[in-house]
């Protein structure tokens, strides 16, 4: 091996290489004024050249150009690093890394990149920032790598290994160097060792590379890739049953908002309030009002943006629905048909006065920080925002059990929709009561609109949108009650998701009609139906 | 006389009052009246009111330089609220009651469907600003927007190019309604001529308005990732796109890993969201606002004067919509009056400048000839050219690439006059003059 005898020109070798380095600091001025030359086939070759050049300020430049943050100063054709925010941003030179002022945008022009340039400088940043401090830096340098399956990565990979002490970063470098060794001339045995690795991995790039080395290769390292790939799909298959059931259980939290204040007034009235999709579409709205207060004068709010919103949607949605009621409902009881229209064009009546007042384009509702993104749990994507949905509806279903069981006002409810007569004689003012009940659904429907705000358009269409799924879901739970509503919703998310990817959107929607009408012919109260004397 | 019928009879007399007022005003002076049909509520409000907003502005620019033919422009303009039966209702009001001389309308292919019977049988005149499906050339309609060779083909060449990622994987991702559908049904044949296989193309509809996009957007993450460059090709239409994007921000798809082109995705669509993490996604168009010319860059600034803001962006249809205004206004001078019949024999030929530095023609076929440019989404919501056509892209109003329409083409000049002519067969197959 050569290690056991430095040879004679080594010695002379690493001289010259010292002498190339002090050249090599001249040349990064080459080197960056390459990058910002020519047309999008130049930069790339000079992306990589960068790259490889083993230069310090390798890193920060490509870091800069990737981020769009690399400018040439029109006046002296400098290149430089701007950051800063608005028009004036402060400048670093980039091949000395020395500050150079600041600079109005005008004055400069970006370097630009296109897509297979981010991809280029992706893989060179992989290179260059698997020994960079932060952890997570290095973490995504090496899952960057495992998608490049990139033989020439190799060395650097073992380097980094051997340095590591982070478990979970060294798991990562491990599979990304399996996939090198894959992509490389390596031995069999190495190459059946690497499928190994790559098969605990078990995503569905892992899936992709198992397939594309068993297409390409034969015998043993065949029927290994071959065995890999069945395991990891059969793996997927459940992961993906389990990432529809999530995606099942986030609509169904949607579905369950809209719906549970329509299952009180419905249940507890008997009234047909077409407008409920309005009380949902006002709750949205107050979030946009809520949040333009805040932008313009308190910024520093605007995380707890939403929690502000809710007491103020739920009184405004309140409010209406008790006005509706005592204006409107109170005359038309007994009489179904004339509440459903007279709520239908109640309803357009709230579309059309929203659009004049906020105009009918759509409102940009704003989403904290705290509701953007996703994380891994194993193969599932959660999304946070949809996360915080299902949290906020069981608490809201939560309370509304409470409120219903624990409180005179509850008590109240729940009398008059058993046996109204009955109620009223025991000295309960119903029509406060039935006035309150509309209210407290109203304003849940309000909290909806603040939740349904950050998933969908606010628009003055947005209540169209649920009015007719809030009404499946009550019809298919059971009039009056709150778990049916729940399990009701539940279950109807989770078959549409569950037939969604193999009947599409459209069609999946229909078939739950569907199968919504026939389980209504079997079972015409619902799944749980109330049970009392006087019920309807 | 009770109070209740005092109030009905002066509700009565108020309404005679202001309907009276109304037909007087419609026929108030000697103005020329010039339609628009957009959508200013519904699902396409968020793309088509700011083409009524130009119209009127290139309205009042025209009045500033005297008029047409000696008399003022009037804008008369409806809220068909993207209803499409809607559409045709207020086509024919525009015509029958407003008489206007031209209307500049129309978005979705199935709006502007919904209102050819009633352009053809009252002999109007539409502008349709908008990118479409093709397979139609009508003799009532000019198509100041591009037709799938001057848009879809073009985006899916640069995605098989090297500089636009040599995607071999495609998703075809649309809105349900006939211009997606025709388009994808182009774009596969055109795929499968190129050599890309079956398995390796996935098409999907959503209805308009969708708004849940998790299983949809993971579907094409899992199909992305099956080893090969996957490309999203989008004809996702109205507000439908904000939460399709947000998703795509949500899920981590980076542009560099599947790029995802849109073909109705403008700087309007992009005006409400965040766009950080879409930088990369493409779309293709035949005008951007970051395109630097001083044509452009005056426009911009007279829209900014008359809409009163600063911030308020240009896009691809206003753009055709500023091309059609002009070749109208042109071929009535021309043809000395705005008689629907006289302005369509005038108007083929006639050349005006488009707002990116070139001129653009009216051809037989009522489509016109416009440069092709590709563009990425920048943080600010801006795009960012990345590839363009080196010349002018005359617009093919039939597809070379499917069976039905390969042998067809549109000329309305004499002696042809026909918008589907069979030039094997020799013959009109369709309404002809």
């Amino acid at each position: 091996m050569w290690q056991k005898r430095l040879p004679a020109w080594l010695l002379p070798a690493l001289a010259a290489m010292v002498v190339a380095g002090t050249a090599l600091a001249a040349d990064l001025s080459t080197l960056v004024a390459n990058l910002v030359a020519g047309g999008y086939g130049e930069r790339d070759a000079a992306i990589t050249a960068l790259a490889v050049s083993g230069e310090a300020r390798a890193a920060p430049i490509l870091q800069a150009l990737s981020a769009g943050e690399l400018y040439v100063r029109t006046a002296d054709k400098v290149v430089v690093i701007g950051k800063g925010q608005g028009k004036q941003l402060a400048l670093t030179d980039a091949v000395s890394g020395k500050p150079a002022g600041t600079a109005s945008e005008d004055d400069l022009d970006r370097v630009k990149i296109n897509n297979r340039l981010r991809g280029t400088i992706e893989a060179a940043m992989g290179s260059l920032t698997l020994m960079n401090p932060d952890p997570r830096i290095r973490l995504d340098a090496a899952n960057a790598l495992f998608t490049r399956r990139d033989a020439s990565s190799l060395e650097a990979l073992d380097k980094a290994m051997a340095a590591e002490k982070n478990a979970s970063v060294k798991r990562v470098m491990a599979e990304a160097r399996a996939a090198a060794v894959l992509a490389s001339d390596a031995p069999e045995t190495q190459k059946i060792e690497a499928i190994a690795v790559v098969r605990d991995r078990g995503d569905a790039d892992s899936l992709g590379m198992l397939q594309t080395v068993a297409a390409g290769s034969q015998g043993e390292l065949k029927s290994a890739a071959l065995a890999a790939a069945s395991s990891v799909r059969q793996a997927l298959a459940a992961w993906e049953a389990a990432q529809n059931v999530w995606y099942g259980i986030s609509l169904g939290s949607v579905l369950l908002l809209a719906a549970i204040g329509l299952a009180i007034t419905f249940g507890t009235m008997g009234v047909i309030n077409m407008a409920h999709g309005e009380m949902v579409m006002l709750g949205a709205y107050t979030t946009f009002v809520v949040q333009q207060v805040i932008r313009g004068s308190a910024p520093q709010l605007f995380e707890m943006s939403l929690i502000i919103a809710l007491p103020l949607a739920f009184l405004v949605s309140g409010m209406v629905g008790v006005a509706i009621e005592r204006t409107i409902i109170r005359f038309l009881y007994g009489r179904p048909l004339d509440t459903l229209l007279a709520t239908w064009g109640l309803s357009l009546a709230l579309q059309q006065a929203v659009r004049s007042i906020f105009g009918s384009s759509n409102r940009d509702v704003g989403t904290p920080s705290w509701m953007a993104g996703s994380f891994h749990a194993g193969q599932i994507d959660v999304g946070y925002g949809r996360l915080w949905i299902v949290v906020f509806a069981l608490l809201v279903f939560v309370i509304l059990m409470l409120v219903l069981r624990y409180t005179p006002f509850g008590l109240n409810m729940r009398a008059v929709t058993q046996n109204r007569p009955m109620a009223a004689a025991m000295g309960i003012r119903t029509p406060r009561v039935d006035a309150l009940t509309f209210g407290l659904g109203s304003g849940i429907a309000g909290l909806a609109g603040v939740a349904l705000s950050q998933i969908d358009n606010v628009s003055p269409n947005l209540g169209q949108g649920y009015i007719v799924d809030s009404f499946m879901v009550v019809v298919f739970g059971g009039v009056g009650n709150l778990l049916g509503t729940l399990l009701g919703a539940t279950a109807l998310g989770i078959v549409n998701k569950f037939l969604e990817p193999y009947a599409g959107a459209v069609l999946g929607k229909i078939l739950v009609l569907i199968f919504i009408i026939l389980f209504i012919q079997r079972r015409p109260r619902g799944l749980f139906a109330l049970k009392g004397r006087a019920v309807e | 006389m009770n109070l209740g019928s005092i109030l009905r009879t002066s509700l009565v007399a108020a309404g005679l009052t202001v309907g009276a007022a109304s037909g007087a005003f419609a026929q108030s002076g000697d103005t020329i009246k010039v339609g628009i049909l957009h959508s200013l509520s519904g699902t396409m409000a968020i793309s088509e009111t700011t083409l009524k907003d130009v119209v009127v502005m290139l309205i009042d620019e025209q009045n500033k330089k005297g008029g047409l033919l000696g008399k003022k422009l009037e804008a008369v303009y409806v809220d068909p609220a993207s209803n499409w039966p809607l559409f045709a209702e207020k086509a024919r009001e525009l015509l029958q009651k407003d008489k206007v001389a031209a209307v500049f309308g129309c978005w979705t292919s199935v709006s502007r469907k919904s209102v050819l019977p009633v352009f053809e049988e009252l002999n109007g005149l539409l502008f349709y600003p908008v990118q479409y499906e093709g397979q139609e050339s009508q003799r009532n309609v000019f198509y100041t927007g591009a037709a799938p060779n001057q848009q879809a083909i073009p985006a899916v060449d640069y995605l098989m190019s090297k500089e636009g990622g040599e995607a071999k994987r495609w998703v075809l991702e649309g809105t349900d309604y006939v211009y997606p559908r025709t388009t994808n049904k182009i774009l596969e044949a055109y795929l499968k001529q190129k050599g890309v296989k079956q398995e390796d193309i996935k098409i999907n509809y959503t209805p308009f308005g969708f708004s849940d996009w998790q299983t949809e957007v993971a579907a094409i993450k899992a199909f992305g990732a099956a080893g090969k460059k996957t490309a999203v090709v989008s004809t996702i239409n109205g507000d439908a796109n904000v939460p399709f994007y947000k998703e795509l921000g949500n899920q981590g798809i980076k542009a560099k890993d599947i790029p995802v082109v849109a073909f109705s995705v403008g700087e309007e669509e992009l005006a409400g969201i965040d766009t950080k993490p879409l930088v990369g996604h493409l779309a293709a168009w035949n005008y951007f606002e970051s395109i630097k010319t001083p044509i452009n860059e005056a426009f911009i600034k007279t829209w900014h004067e008359f809409t009163k803001n600063p911030k308020r962006v240009t896009n691809d249809p206003m753009e055709a919509h500023v091309i059609g205004f002009a070749m109208w206004v042109e071929a009535v001078k021309k043809a000395g009056t705005t008689d629907p019949n006289k302005v369509i024999d005038a108007i083929i030929g006639v050349k005006v400048p488009n707002l990116t530095g070139g001129m653009s023609t009216m051809l037989p076929n009522h489509h016109i000839t416009k440069p092709v440019f590709i563009g990425e989404i920048q943080a600010d919501g801006q795009f960012d050219v990345v590839w363009k056509t080196p010349d002018l892209v005359p617009g093919a109003a039939w597809s070379p690439v499917l069976e039905e329409s390969k042998n067809l083409i549109g000329d309305w000049t004499a002696p042809i006059n026909c918008g589907n002519y069979d030039t094997v067969a020799k013959k009109c197959i369709g309404k002809g003059k």
